[in-house]
């Protein structure tokens, strides 16, 4: 890789590092306007207009809390456990596509991290790293709810994460590759009519909505933070920006989830007619093939975008519709039902590919 | 045990259907509900008041604040007759009565008036019969003002310097008898020498 394309992925890394720390500001400001509205009241709405400055505050607020160490606590595993946090969430969105390239001239800049050939290995990696932090927090803490909570969040993820997994196989198997970027280019084929992943894997998606409530944490899944049971789980003990580190990791996740979601199930940042429309810009607005590229590339970050905080939204109303599961209920819905649906769903996908129904894809831009 | 109304509901617990047992339905009935308050919310009027800047309106027959009024020609109406005083259930109006001076006709409007004239709040319990009592509608309970909250004890006795209200047509109280157009009009031309 030339040394001038390196700097360029670099400033892309940045910008995607930036965004995401940035949605999940204001996730937390959404997360309470979307609860407020949900329940009829009107959210915060004090600080800046329509309270958008209300992540600052909180921010501040977080910054310039006392910092607490409970007596006992590991210390150093103590302040470790919500970087750790935060670091995976983090890792994790460097290989997601958030568009297809730009071109100025001789220099393309695609945009996305990096791209590596086990882009979703890569992914899973990242988030089952991720219970780590708050395995090591909730242990550090020297209490037993931190502990409890932090065991409940370990064997979550393990269940959760297999049927994911298995969901996700169903996937593997229609496009041969574990690319994201692959991924995404075999949902839209120029000249046919093509469909978004969701339309040939209904159930696989449905798993997959699933497992990922529950890999993030999220409610009806929030077993581990578990108010009525467990104070406040794994972060009990945490106080000021340390517990703002978790709370962030937690959005981000989301984001991270959703992204994934967009990318595999949703077709990433194709949008429908995206090459009538570069075709139209090229010819009948007379731009030039780069332009008209970089026109389209740009309204595909937006539709990804879209996807995304649609994802967002609904991990949201979700959040403030359902109670939360009984942990039993939880077990037996992780092992013996989508498990088992998982499996299925792979059994039913290699007969569609097999009796020719679902094609399997062929990668046309190494084709051609 | 034979129930008292037979109106109890016998229920029945059936084994969990297919449907049931899936969540999903259950799921999307709930996300429905919860969208339907999220239109409304976000679409029409909410019902909440933000108040420093939305106040609810009062009710026309609010009894809040004292006001002491003044005629038409801006002299204060207060005899210190003192039959608020006694008619007052929870003895929070003191006043003393003192004479009017000569040259002091254009401030009180009859011979005898208020020289202090004070409505301790904390004791008041706003019912109104000061109003009712007063022999030359000189007190009112004004609809739109309240006793606001302060930090001394002190500060809750009002003296005439809080109760009386201006001589300025335009700042007269709601309450009581109002000034027509002619005397206010009469009114502003002596408060703004010519």
């Amino acid at each position: 890789m030339p040394l001038e394309t390196l700097g360029w992925q670099g400033l892309v890394i940045l910008v995607i590092f930036g965004v995401s720390l940035l949605i999940a500001t204001y996730c937390t400001y959404a997360e309470r306007v979307i609860a407020a509205f949900l329940q009829d009241r009107v959210g915060p709405d004090r600080a800046g207009p329509w309270g958008l400055a209300q992540p600052l505050a909180d921010a501040v607020k977080l910054f310039t809390k006392e910092e607490f160490f409970p007596s006992g606590a590991n210390k150093a595993l103590f302040i470790f456990g919500p970087c750790l946090a935060m670091i995976t969430a983090l890792m994790s969105s460097a290989v997601i596509p958030f568009g297809s390239f730009l071109k100025f001239g001789d220099t393309v800049v695609h945009l996305q991290g990096i791209e590596i050939n086990v882009g979703m290995l890569y992914v899973f990696g990242i988030v089952s790293l991720g219970v780590y932090g708050i395995m090591i927090g909730g242990w550090a803490s020297n209490n037993k709810f931190s502990l409890l909570g932090a065991i409940r969040a370990a064997s979550q993820n393990i269940s959760y994460e297999l049927a994911m997994g298995l969901a996700l196989i169903a996937v593997l198997m229609m496009s041969g590759s574990l690319s994201l970027r692959d991924i995404t280019l075999q949902q839209s084929v120029p000249g046919e009519w093509h469909f978004w992943n969701v339309v040939k894997q209904p159930l696989g998606f449905l798993i997959f909505i699933v497992c990922a409530f529950a890999e993030t944490n999220r409610t009806p899944f929030d077993l581990p933070e578990c108010e009525t049971e467990l104070v406040g789980g794994y972060h009990t003990e945490y106080s000021s920006m340390k517990m703002g580190l978790y709370l962030f990791a937690e959005y981000i996740n989301v984001f991270v989830a959703s992204a994934v979601m967009s990318v595999i199930y949703f077709g990433g940042f194709n949008f429908p007619f995206q090459y009538e429309l570069q075709g139209w810009l090229h010819t009948a607005q007379g731009l030039s093939l780069d332009a008209a590229q970089n026109i389209v590339a740009i309204l595909g970050v937006v539709s990804v975008f879209a996807k995304i905080f649609a994802f967002i939204f609904f991990f949201m109303w979700v959040r403030w519709t359902l109670p939360r599961f009984r942990y039993d209920q939880l077990m037996r819905l992780g092992w013996t039902i989508l498990i088992p649906l998982a499996i299925f769903n792979i059994l039913l996908t290699g007969g569609l590919i097999t009796t020719g129904i679902i094609p399997e894809i062929k990668s046309w831009w190494l084709l051609s | 045990m034979q129930s008292l109304s037979n109106r109890a509901k016998k229920l029945e617990k059936k084994p969990m259907t297919l449907a049931e047992r899936a969540y999903l339905p259950a799921i999307f009935q709930g996300l429905t509900i919860t969208m339907r308050h999220f239109y409304r919310a976000a679409t029409k009027k909410q019902v909440t008041i933000r108040y420093p800047e939305e106040t609810r309106p009062f009710s026309p027959v609010f009894r809040g604040l004292h006001v002491l009024k003044r005629d038409e020609q801006g002299r204060e109406r207060c005899t210190a007759c003192g039959l608020c005083a006694v008619a007052c259930p929870a003895e929070a109006i003191t006043m003393v009565a003192g004479e009017r001076k000569k040259g002091e006709q254009n401030l009180y409007r009859e011979e005898k008036y208020a020289v202090s004239y004070e409505i301790n709040m904390l004791r008041c319990i706003f019912c109104g019969l000061c109003e009712e009592a007063c022999p030359k509608a000189a007190v009112y309970l004004q609809a739109d003002k309240m006793a606001p909250p302060r930090y001394e004890r002190d500060e809750f006795i009002y003296g005439k310097d809080r109760l009386v209200e201006p001589v300025s047509p335009d700042n007269r109280s709601k309450r009581g008898i109002q000034l027509t157009s002619e005397q206010a009009d009469k009114l502003r031309g002596q408060a703004t020498p010519a």
